[in-house]
């Protein structure tokens, strides 16, 4: 089954033809300063090609989280390239890091953070309506994506009603709904049973995997790693080994 | 933005109960507090403000507000009379006399005696009987308040009598006075029958009250008075002003008003910003969230303008609410509070300390929102 979503044409990211949707050359980045500085990334040189699921995995303080908020505009590199969607982040400064943000990248954080204030549907289109949409129009989208991420008859629900997975799709649907060109996903099924993960999981690739969308997951969950394309090992802040997988990953339905 | 920030806000019900409540009790604090002290400002020179029909007052040089006469010469009122520009000038007596009811209670109250012969001085709407009234033996009008005061739960009657000074005093008018600053009761009687009532010596004359010749300057005239006489001469609208300034200046009223205002800011502002500083902690990770995804600070600010404005119209509005059914219901229920009311420029000046409670009540939250770091949602 296949629920592709098609990628936003818009925001600020130029057009380019490659497959790299993400390319990190020699990226160092580290905390603090002087006796107490700590270096996170070493150097690391990352890739990550549209059209894959891309899982960042290792141990517990090797870099994983810090490196996908480099990617993710979020945190800025000390040095090196940070190239995504073609365009070099370290150029970019807050507001219009920000707004590139907002139109191509799309996020699924593990506490899902979603308002608790807002329904669903609301929280879905958060997106939609920072991007300027009205909130009627943003919402009947955000309800659709619900529906199709098996949500119909939730959409009205708040956060505190959902399970942790009925949170988690919410969490999903709200990163997919302006249709972003890279999702980051950190810890997607850390606060989830091992069922419900692989529900989330199964339904994140059948909604997110578009030939131009790259998909990053950060996991320590190896009970997941059949639905990555490709497994990056991370280690002392540098990528240490790098799993091919066959094309759609090891999964199968 | 806005919508969003609005639906964070209402959603927790709890702490926009609080944060209304804040902004509307100091709203409603503030808004009675500064409506009744200019209530009494506005007492301090009802005297002045009833005694329409004259336009200037004369009086001993000392004096400098109505409550505290100095007793001039009787001879001195020709001599006003005699200052080019007066048209009439005519004598009004101002004490504190003690009443007593037959029924045995003690009040306060001011006496203002008015001229035998013309009657100047008297408030022109009557309840019970009427001015001329007053020419007839031992004959006093009241305020209605004052009626009440010393008849408590009775209806307003004319024929009572009371005891002045041990003098029979019968109330044969209800005379819609405004409250004096020095007492509730506010009596009326002839000049002649005043001095009597207070024994206050050779000289009783606590004040002249004349009107200037039509097209004439008042404060022209006023001026020729204490030029040709020595005495005071002011205009009443000088007067008045004077009056309230000695209120200002000589009693503690101002400090003691101004100092629950200013509570009613701090308290404002502690609930408004404690009860939102909660809120956005509660919801700070959210906030961080929000910023990853690309929402810019300027953006966050506006929505967090947005909630503080929400909370502070809604709030504003119940607290003025609240305040001006207060004084519906007690400037006609409650005779100590009669004539106090909410003024416009009150409700626009409290709008302006409520807008700052919430402000400075949001800056300190704000800027918690502005400076979390969006990082803090990839750790867990």
């Amino acid at each position: 089954m296949s629920l592709g979503l098609e990628t936003s044409a818009g925001g600020s990211a130029p057009a380019e033809a490659s497959t790299l949707a993400v390319q990190c050359q020699g990226v160092q980045k580290g905390f603090g300063d002087g006796q107490s500085r700590l270096q996170v990334l070493r150097g690391t040189d990352f890739d990550c090609r549209a059209g894959e699921m891309s899982f960042l995995v290792g141990p517990s303080g090797c870099g994983k989280t810090t490196l996908i908020s480099v990617i993710g505009g979020i945190l800025s590199a000390e040095a090196g390239v940070v190239r995504v969607l073609g365009q070099d982040l370290r150029k970019l400064r807050n507001g219009k890091l920000a707004d590139f943000r907002l139109a191509n990248f799309g996020f699924i954080f593990q506490q899902f953070n979603l308002l608790p204030a807002l329904s669903a549907a609301e929280n879905a289109a958060v997106p939609l309506v920072a991007r300027g949409m009205s909130t009627t129009k943003a919402e009947r989208e955000a309800r659709t994506l619900l529906e199709r991420l098996g949500l119909d008859g939730h959409t009205h629900k708040f956060p505190a009603q959902l399970s942790g997975g009925q949170q988690q799709r919410v969490a999903i649907a709200r990163a997919l709904v302006h249709k972003p060109r890279l999702l980051i996903c950190d810890e997607p099924t850390a606060s989830l049973d091992a069922t419900s993960g692989r529900t989330v999981m199964g339904l994140l690739r059948d909604v997110a995997i578009d030939h131009s969308r790259a998909v990053i997951v950060v996991t320590h969950d190896s009970r997941i790693f059949d639905f990555a394309d490709r497994i990056m090992h991370m280690s002392d802040g540098v990528i240490s080994r790098i799993e091919e997988r066959p094309a759609g990953g090891f999964h199968q339905d | 933005m806005m919508i969003v920030g609005l639906r964070m806000l209402i959603g927790d019900k709890t702490k926009l109960l609080g944060l209304v409540f804040g902004v509307a009790f100091s709203t409603l604090l503030i808004c009675q507090q500064v409506s009744i002290f200019f209530g009494l400002l506005g007492r301090a020179s009802s005297v002045v403000n009833d005694v329409r029909e004259a336009d200037i007052w004369v009086m001993d040089p000392a004096v400098t507000t109505i409550d505290v006469p100095f007793p001039l010469r009787e001879t001195e009122l020709p001599r006003v009379r005699g200052v080019q520009g007066v048209s009439w000038a005519v004598p009004f007596f101002k004490a504190v006399v003690q009443v007593r009811t037959r029924e045995g209670k003690l009040e306060n109250a001011v006496i203002l005696g008015i001229d035998d012969a013309s009657l100047v001085g008297v408030p022109d709407t009557f309840q019970l009987g009427s001015i001329e009234d007053l020419a007839q033996p031992d004959a006093i009008a009241v305020n209605p308040a004052g009626f009440r005061l010393l008849f408590p739960g009775e209806e307003l009657d004319q024929g009572r009598e009371i005891e002045l000074n041990d003098r029979r005093a019968r109330i044969v008018a209800i005379v819609d006075a405004a409250p004096a600053f020095a007492a509730n009761l506010t009596i009326f009687c002839r000049y002649s029958l005043a001095t009597q009532y207070t024994n206050n010596g050779r000289n009783a004359l606590s004040f002249i009250v004349a009107k200037t010749e039509p097209g004439r300057d008042p404060a022209e005239v006023a001026r020729g008075i204490a030029d040709k006489t020595g005495l005071k001469a002011s205009t009443s609208a000088e007067f008045r002003m004077e009056s309230i300034d000695y209120i200002l200046k000589n009693t503690g009223i101002p400090v003691s008003f101004g100092t629950v205002v200013i509570l009613g800011v701090i308290i404002g502002i502690a609930i408004v910003g404690l009860t939102f500083n909660q809120f956005v902690m509660e919801n700070l990770k959210q906030y961080a969230a929000l910023k990853a995804i690309g929402i810019r600070n300027t953006r966050l600010f506006l929505m967090t303008l947005g909630q503080a404005g929400f909370v502070g119209i809604i709030g504003y509005g119940l607290g003025l609410g609240a305040a001006s059914v207060f004084f519906s219901q007690t400037s006609r229920k409650v005779d100590a509070l009669r004539g106090f009311y909410l003024l416009p420029e009150v409700a626009v000046g409290v709008a302006v300390l409520a807008v700052l409670i919430v402000f400075v009540s949001t800056l300190i939250s704000l800027r918690r929102v502005l400076v979390v770091d969006p990082a803090t949602v990839f750790r867990g």
